[in-house]
């Protein structure tokens, strides 16, 4: 009797009892450390990341003019910017055409020097370097101003064609059936980030698997297309997620080359820059939130699509 | 000891092993020519802008549309211009905001990131696979859509015309990038060593600092590289933040910069522009084999 109340007292007394009563204890210490070490992040999420974005979504129903207080306006904001807000779909036509066009253009450019300097080039590193550096300044203020001059009537591109015996005075980046196109080149030249990637998968790719298609009497055009292609799909696939994430956000360049309007005649204004003028210019910030969840939606969407796409097209290998 | 342990990498054969190997799509010596041609002239011209800016910020601003890369009439006169700065704020005021800034970054976000990263790579807690996929999904976030209501937060806190919206953010870890990169490589390193000092009585704080942390030295330089060239480059969060010209990091102060001087100094603007690219390249330069391969591995964008 007094044995069995002792037990009942005392359970880790009890063989059977006393593994587990550890494994417990370490298991609940586990809980607090990990959370001890886990809590920057987790404050970090509430207050800067996930509570704005709920944030956002609440703004997003009101009239908000910064000075006074946010009113509540429900659907307002989202019936304005989809019937009458002519910029609105002007700047999302700009930055889809921004990122249709040159986020392609970034992969082909990468993977096609990729494979250029896989095998055996002389020089390599400095190849890599040159190719590299762009992507690491692309985004300054300072290259920014670089693009400015280049594409301006009296710029670099228009030197260099005179130097070709074209005499043009055009300028590249003042008129809006070509500005876009200088940002999407900005893009373009920024292909080195990438084209490390694909270096990097490329080096993975057996030996043995170039050579089986080879033996299979297999074309160089019909080795890259049916072999390097399919097994770099998983790498395409990331390097395009990235590359279109980051397109979405593109700001600066756009803000630098029109001076923070989006012209000329709105031909670069991206929308991201569209957002920062109707937050902190207009200072209408429910309507700005509004736009940001509209962002939000479209890049889910977007990766959504890519993923749906990724899981008919991406190889894994052959357990999948 | 220590170096026996870094992550498993892909061993990456030397210049000479891989000339000595047969590759079977080794080019032919006609085709070797021309793909080296080819790789010089797409070199010349990405890299031809560059060189421009350079040779044009030592001209004067009357030949600044000629494409050739050597001035013709030699001049500092940009620099000289150029550093007397913006608003009655010299230029190395802005040099020094920015390489505070970017240093408080740096810091911040070792601390955080390698910390965030340890719980998610070695502690197991409730909920860890939820938070994890979390963290992972705000790498995909837009930062737009939370730009307004931390605006609103970070202004109510009087943190406009400081560098709290800069430092705060990192130290609280919502770089994500950055938590990735550190949980691959803390992933990577044998679970066996923080095993045997558990068994010795370390508990999580000492295996971090003692074991942890010594091991993922090439992450964390990786980390601290890329926080130091992003901070460097932010454009967006001083024009948010930032309206005191004496507190201007460089990328606001070059803008400021076009506005006071558009359509005559530009033989300043490039002085300062590249003034303003060079901690990047030296930054590149001397470590460059670090960056790539961070680029290699995680797939960061520059």
């Amino acid at each position: 009797m007094s044995t069995l109340s002792t037990m009942r007292r005392h359970p880790e007394l009890t063989p059977a009892a006393k593994p587990k009563r550890k494994r417990k204890r370490r298991g609940n210490r586990d809980n607090l450390v990990g959370y001890l070490f886990l809590s920057p992040w987790l404050l970090g999420f509430v207050f800067i990341i996930g509570g704005p974005v709920v944030a956002s979504l609440w703004l997003s129903f009101t009239d908000y003019s910064i000075l006074g207080s946010p009113q509540w306006i429900g659907t307002k904001n989202y019936e304005i910017m989809f019937t009458q807000d002519d910029r609105f779909w002007h700047s999302l036509t700009v930055t889809l055409v921004y990122l249709v066009v040159s986020v392609p253009l970034v992969q082909a450019f990468a993977l096609f020097l990729a494979t250029m300097v896989n095998r055996g080039v002389r020089g390599l590193a400095i190849y890599r370097a040159i190719f590299y550096v762009p992507s690491l300044i692309g985004g300054s203020v300072a290259i920014a101003i670089l693009w400015r001059f280049l594409f301006a009537s009296d710029g670099l591109v228009n030197g260099a064609l005179r130097v070709l015996g074209i005499q043009s005075s055009y300028s590249w980046i003042g008129q809006p059936d070509t500005a876009l196109n200088t940002l999407i080149i900005l893009n373009v030249w920024q292909f080195g980030a990438a084209m490390i990637i694909y270096l990097a998968g490329l080096r993975q790719i057996p030996n043995e698997v170039q050579e089986a298609a080879i033996v299979d009497g297999a074309s160089p055009a019909r080795r890259f297309f049916s072999v390097t292609i399919p097994l770099l799909s998983p790498i395409i696939f990331f390097n395009v997620m990235m590359n279109m994430v980051g397109a979405f956000q593109a700001f600066n360049t756009a803000y630098i080359v029109s001076n923070g309007t989006g012209g000329p005649a709105d031909s670069t204004l991206f929308y991201t820059l569209y957002l920062y003028q109707r937050g902190f210019v207009d200072f209408d910030m429910g309507y700005a939130s509004a736009l940001g969840w509209v962002l939000l939606v479209i890049v889910g969407l977007a990766a959504a699509g890519l993923f749906a796409l990724s899981r008919r097209v991406v190889y894994y290998g052959d357990e999948r | 000891m220590t170096a026996t342990i870094t992550p498993p990498r892909e061993k990456r054969p030397t210049e000479k092993t891989r000339r000595r190997r047969y590759r079977p799509d080794e080019p032919t010596p006609p085709a070797r020519f021309l793909r080296q041609l080819l790789l010089i002239a797409i070199a010349v011209v990405m890299f031809y802008p560059l060189a421009w800016m350079v040779g044009a910020s030592f001209r004067p601003d009357s030949q600044i549309s000629d494409p050739g890369i050597l001035p013709s009439n030699f001049t500092l006169n940009g620099y000289e211009t150029g550093f007397q700065g913006v608003s009655g704020v010299s230029f190395w005021q802005f040099i020094l905001n920015s390489f505070l800034v970017a240093s408080l970054c740096v810091v911040a976000n070792l601390i955080a990131c390698s910390l965030t990263a340890y719980a998610f790579a070695r502690i197991n807690f409730r909920l860890k696979k939820l938070w994890f996929a979390i963290m992972i999904g705000t790498l995909l976030l837009p930062h737009h859509v939370i730009l307004i209501p931390q605006y609103l937060l970070f202004r109510d806190l009087h943190w406009i015309n400081t560098y709290l919206p800069f430092v705060i953010p990192k130290l609280l870890g919502t770089d994500a990038f950055f938590v990735f990169l550190l949980v691959q490589f803390f992933r990577a390193i044998p679970r066996d060593l923080d095993e045997a000092a558990r068994l010795d009585g370390c508990g999580h704080l000492r295996i971090f600092f003692k074991i942890m942390l010594p091991l993922a030295k090439p992450a964390l330089a990786t980390t601290a590289i890329f926080t130091f060239i992003y901070s460097w480059n932010d454009f967006f969060t001083p024009l948010i933040y930032l309206s005191d010209p004496h507190l201007y990091t460089l990328p606001l102060a070059l803008r400021a910069f076009i506005d006071t001087t558009s359509g005559s100094a530009f033989g300043a603007l490039f002085a300062m522009s590249v003034v303003s690219l060079l901690p990047v390249l030296g930054v590149f330069i001397a470590f460059q084999k670090l960056l790539v391969e961070g680029v290699a591995t995680t797939g960061m964008k520059g």
